[in-house]
């Protein structure tokens, strides 16, 4: 009798297992419309997706809220914007291996560009939207410890005997290759030849004790393990994690950085087979409001929109932004000769033989 | 007894090709995919991703952080094995659970404790750094949190072995006049090989495999500190799957090579000992 008992309840058991397992493999079930229909009255309820990169949880969080209300207001339409985030490039690899991204808003032009050259995003994406489909930018800055001790202030302060610096590695990393980036156009952009850049970057990564693999990897070795005199991070990072320090960290803004494009894109193949389209476009035009422009702002990312950006001027520092245009192609130029395999970064490591 | 082909329970043929049908899907499926995808590349595109200067130094690492630490569990997997079965002494039930831990634990938060331990600052690193020893962010580093996810192992393959063990067989070994040494190496460790072959091979498989954990505390740095799933996932971030998978072929075909080997010099051992 016992055994009998303890076997249906087994059975039970994986009964619920697997009912609780499979359902998540049709998504939306109910939603499930094969064939859409010659446009009803629009649908009451809509659900986009939006996959984006590590950092932006709160920024998107706050858009997403602020849309929908303004969204249902406006057309009657109850939108639920689901998110999703992880490393940049995986991200876009998800997408390209099938999750059912509407919009993606990624980290750089190259992950997003790798969705479009498998054609679920039409070309000519980067003028659809206003400013080259860049509601934001950033750039990477200096975190230093409190009174910086080191007295960095440049890059060129970064190669001083003594110094340590904290960036991910350039291979695995957005953070990392545009820090890179930026290092490298510090030289070439003021007057230094490509000889001098190349001696300019094996320096500065010499004085790398540790290169993590992602933006949050390095955060946790400055600023809890206390390794480093100087982290190359994500002004928007940069200003979390110093709000996080309660006083052990300062900023530091080099006299130049890189423009950092985090582009937004509607992915066509989905939306058009979702029919979600009219609500994709909606979410990113509104991104460019003024409103969302100062929910951008107040997440620490620059605003595109001129008037915002003026308002917050004493949170972004105007240093020189170079344009990845000013040092390659563009990015997926400057990434393959600087990162790529047999670039300059896999030279800085070679051995001496 | 004779006749072998008559079993008490039936079902052969079924449970066989269940057997086949679930190894194909879990197992065969996804490595032949590997293979697949690593065949859309040319051979010169092969060989150029999987023989850089970079990616030897890796495989190199790799395998040698591996074997040495799957060696480090050989002996104290059994050690801890040894204590749990013969020493009755209390909190052994809560000490023989903790074993299992490394399993459950997600190696990430492994890596991540270990590497703010072990650094210049943290509560054992602090002692290690006047002998010069850097532990975090080193070879050494690597070597810990491998010892760490290949534990239970060991452990696991050994313990049952010595609880079947008849403690009589030493006595008698004694009462032959058999030093102690020799009861241990003559009695006690045939027995335990295949045993401690396979515990070995299990750990070493899986410290090959292990990324989440290594990344945190080896620094990554190329040719020192760089494990080949790095490079995996450097060729990935580049959009190169082919690549990719080509790193992954060569991982594969060398991890399986030496499994074979092991699991042949293991039933070597088990007929050498009966």
């Amino acid at each position: 009798m016992k055994r009998s008992r303890l076997l249906s309840l087994l059975l039970l058991g994986a009964g619920g297992l697997g009912a609780w397992l499979s359902s998540d493999l049709l998504p939306n079930a109910s939603a499930a419309d094969p064939a859409p229909k010659p446009a009803p009255a629009p649908p009451k309820e809509v659900e986009i997706l939006n996959v984006s990169y590590d950092p932006t949880r709160e920024l998107w969080k706050a858009l997403d809220e602020k849309f929908a209300a303004k969204y249902a207001q406006e057309t009657g339409t109850k939108v639920t914007v689901k998110q999703s985030h992880g490393g940049s490039s995986s991200q876009a690899r998800a997408v390209i291996d099938g999750l059912e991204a509407d919009v993606v808003t990624l980290a750089t032009a190259i992950d997003t560009d790798a969705i479009a050259k498998k054609g679920l995003i039409k070309d000519g994406w980067l003028d659809r939207l206003p400013n080259h489909s860049l509601p934001y930018t950033s750039t990477v800055v200096f975190v230093v410890r409190k009174g910086n001790p080191k007295g960095v202030k440049d890059w060129r302060d970064l190669i001083k005997p003594g110094v340590e610096v904290i960036t991910p590695n350039p291979k695995t990393s957005g953070n990392g290759y545009l820090s890179f980036f930026s290092a490298w156009g510090s030289v070439v952009l003021r007057g230094g030849s490509r000889d001098d850049a190349v001696k300019y970057v094996t320096e500065l990564y010499k004085h790398v004790p540790v290169l993590d693999s992602g933006a949050r990897g390095s955060t946790t070795t400055f600023a809890q393990k206390q390794i480093g005199d100087v982290q190359l991070a994500w002004e928007n990072e940069a200003r979390l994690e110093l709000k996080e320090s309660r006083g052990a960290l300062e900023i530091i803004y080099p006299e130049i950085s890189i423009r950092a494009e985090p582009h937004v894109a509607v992915v066509d193949g989905n939306v058009d087979r979702k029919g979600t389209r009219a609500v994709a476009e909606a979410f990113l035009k509104y991104t460019y409001t003024d409103e969302a422009q100062e929910v951008i702002a107040a997440n620490f990312y620059r605003p595109t929109n001129e008037g915002v950006l003026k308002k917050h001027a004493a949170d972004f520092p105007a240093i020189r932004l170079f344009n990845i245009t000013e040092i390659a192609k563009d990015i997926l130029d400057a990434h393959k000769q600087l990162i790529g395999d047999g670039g300059v970064f896999d030279s800085i490591y070679k051995p001496k033989s | 007894m004779a006749n072998v082909n008559r079993r008490v329970l039936p079902g052969f043929s079924l449970t066989l090709g269940y057997t086949l049908f679930y190894l194909s899907i879990l197992v065969l499926l996804p490595i032949i995919a590997v293979f697949l995808k690593a065949g859309s590349l040319s051979f010169p595109q092969f060989w150029a991703a999987v023989w850089t200067e970079r990616a030897r130094a890796a495989y190199l690492l790799t395998f040698g952080t591996s074997l040495a630490a799957a060696v480090i569990n050989l002996l104290l997997g059994s050690l801890i094995a040894w204590v749990l079965v013969r020493y009755p002494f209390p909190g052994r039930r809560f000490i023989d659970s903790l074993v299992d831990m490394p399993l459950a634990l997600p190696t990430a938060v492994g890596g991540l404790v270990y590497a703010s331990l072990y650094v210049k600052t943290g509560w054992i690193g602090r002692w290690l750094e006047p002998f010069g020893i850097q532990a975090a962010y080193s070879r050494l580093g690597i070597v810990l949190v491998l010892v760490f996810v290949g534990l239970p192992f060991v452990v696991r393959t050994v313990q049952p072995v010595l609880e079947e063990f008849d403690p009589e067989s030493e006595e008698a070994s004694a009462s032959l006049g058999a030093t102690r040494w020799q009861t241990f190496s003559q009695v006690i460790l045939p027995a335990l090989y295949p045993a401690l072959i396979t515990g070995f091979a299990l750990a070493f498989a899986r410290s090959i495999g292990e990324y989440g954990s290594v990344v945190f505390i080896s620094g990554n740095m190329p040719f020192k500190t760089e494990i080949a799933p790095i490079l995996i996932v450097a060729r990935l971030e580049e959009f190169a799957y082919g690549e990719a998978t080509a790193i992954a072929v060569v991982l594969l075909v060398i991890s399986f090579t030496l499994l074979v080997s092991i699991n042949l010099l293991e039933s070597w051992s088990r007929r050498h000992a009966s």
